[in-house]
């Protein structure tokens, strides 16, 4: 008690200057420093290593996969989630009740077992209703109408497609409480401004609320697209030739885990964090932009 | 009062849950009159004035908008809300849009204006409640005062019938009042209809064709300024006046 005002009477000067030669030592990122000389090291194995350059070269092969999968799931995800964030908010009870079964479906089932149940169940049924509807159509006579939904063939569909549909069915989920949560945060106010001059509940979500809500979700969307790149690693339970897939593939041949597995972890490691490294730019922006 | 009123507002009520924000209330405006709604924090003013353009939706009973009655009809309510001017006590300017964009985009998309007239009517509105020279900046770049003046270019842009304001001043810092109810007043001298909630009895007594004073969700007392302020016939109004006159 008595140490206190005495402290309170007798201040010392704050230094608003710049912090010291410690404080900035303790306030360096190291760890950052450690993942580059990880991934240094593993580069220059690769490189001087035959071993570990052989499981490098075969691996590479499923980067192609890798970043396509992500690519095309992510952008059909962005899109899954607009619609589902847009239901979660409706006043419709049909598509406020169908947005939020599809997001505590996905929510509620391991990421794993949605990958086996969207390639192996939901697709081959969503094909056989397909076909069972061209079959009615074709009853009815209209066979013209009726052809591409008999051309349908569930052997047919690739699994590099079908993994691609687990995956965006699954972060399509995920986005969705992402944009819902984004629109909002934007206040009431705006969509009473744009109603009251007479714009349609679709024109103030178009013009008003959601150009404000993306920016206000970019950061958080780059960091799901961060996630979805690792998580397309699930994909190899498919057999799709990913990194993952194929360094399992490497390792099961060659016996050589080490090299294959090694590598293959720091091939995700560069890719993310590079992504984080533009994420976090975009990041700040954001908050630069912000008015 | 010869004319049709341009808002008949025709015993209505509003609940929100167990609240009576509304209890039968009657209104008509009519063209050119200025009507000043004053009266204590949660009397019902806002919700009123919300019920005129539909913001709210009336509990029971009905509101007439120059001949048109407003129901369930959103294609009729759109057209007839890009008529009636509104501005709100938060302004709520578009913030990820120009001063300019804010003021053209509603006459681009509801009244589909080209773009050419469209930044023409604005400029001329942004002329008018002195800002123009603002026409490029963004609404985070404003003080309060010149960001509810452009909100007040953004509703007049669409060439409304009829002006409502709620509470327009009551966010802004004290020096920046003036300047917003200088706007208003041009407004009164041109001869736009208004409706306007507000808690400036100055305001009210120098513009005001008619003063509404409200309480519990009635009207209590209706009537020209000098009935209403100088010789108020109800105890509440009396009793209201004499707390804001207080200090």
């Amino acid at each position: 008690m008595n140490q206190n005002t005495s402290i309170e009477m007798n201040p010392t000067p704050v230094d608003l200057g710049k912090p010291g030669v410690k404080e900035r030592l303790s306030r360096f990122p190291w760890w950052f420093v450690a993942l580059i000389l990880i991934a240094i090291a593993t580069i220059y194995a690769i490189i001087t290593q035959q071993n570990y350059s052989d499981a490098f070269n075969f691996i590479r092969i499923g980067l192609k996969i890798t970043i396509q999968t992500t690519l095309y799931a992510f952008v059909f995800a962005l899109f899954l989630g607009l619609i589902t964030g847009l239901g979660r908010i409706s006043k419709n009870v049909f598509f406020r009740n169908l947005a939020t079964l599809y997001v505590e479906f996905i929510r509620g089932v391991p990421m794993l077992v949605l990958i086996f149940f969207i390639a192996l169940v939901a697709v081959p049924a969503v094909v056989g209703s397909m076909n069972s509807l061209g079959h009615w159509i074709e009853s009815m006579g209209w066979s013209w109408l009726a052809a591409p939904f008999l051309a349908l063939e569930n052997k047919a569909i690739d699994m590099n497609v079908r993994a691609i549909v687990a995956l965006s069915v699954t972060y399509g989920a995920f986005l969705a409480e992402i944009f819902r949560a984004g629109i909002q945060s934007v206040s009431k106010g705006q969509m009473e401004a744009a109603r009251s001059q007479g714009m349609s509940y679709a024109q103030a979500m178009i013009y008003i609320i959601l150009p404000q809500a993306i920016r206000n979700v970019l950061p958080a969307l780059g960091n799901d697209f961060v996630a979805m790149l690792k998580d397309s690693s699930l994909v190899s339970v498919l057999a799709v030739r990913d990194i993952t897939q194929v360094a399992r593939l490497y390792a099961g041949r060659s016996f050589r885990y080490e090299e294959a597995y090694t590598t293959l972890a720091i091939l995700y490691l560069s890719m993310t964090i590079v992504l984080s490294l533009v994420v976090k730019y975009i990041e700040r922006r954001v908050r630069q932009d912000e008015r | 009062m010869s004319a049709n009123p341009m808002i008949e507002v025709k015993n209505v009520y509003k609940v929100f849950g167990k609240v009576v924000a509304l209890n039968g209330v009657s209104l008509n405006v009519f063209p050119g009159k200025v009507v000043v709604i004053v009266g204590p924090s949660g009397s019902g003013k806002s919700t009123l004035l919300r019920c005129m353009n539909h913001m709210e939706v009336e509990s029971q009973g009905e509101v007439w908008v120059d001949g048109d009655l407003l129901n369930g009809d959103q294609k009729r309510l759109n057209r007839i809300r890009s008529e009636i001017g509104m501005v709100f006590q938060s302004f709520n300017l578009y913030p990820h849009l120009s001063v300019l964009e804010n003021v053209t985009l509603a006459q681009r998309i509801v009244r589909k204006t080209n773009k050419v007239t469209a930044k023409e009517v604005a400029m001329q509105q942004l002329e008018k409640v002195g800002i123009a020279e603002k026409a490029n900046a963004y609404p985070g770049q404003l003080s309060g005062g010149q960001q509810q003046r452009v909100a007040i270019a953004r509703a007049l842009a669409m060439k409304p019938k009829i002006m409502l304001f709620d509470e327009p001043t009551s966010a802004l810092d004290p020096e920046m009042i003036k300047e917003v109810l200088d706007v208003m007043l041009l407004l009164v001298r041109e001869g736009i209809t208004m409706v306007v909630v507000t808690h400036e009895m100055g305001f009210a007594r120098a513009a005001a064709d008619e003063v509404v004073f409200m309480d519990f969700g009635q009207i209590v007392e209706h009537g020209t300024p000098g009935e209403v302020f100088d010789h108020p016939q109800h105890p509440r109004t009396q009793q209201f006046l004499s707390q804001i006159l207080a200090h």
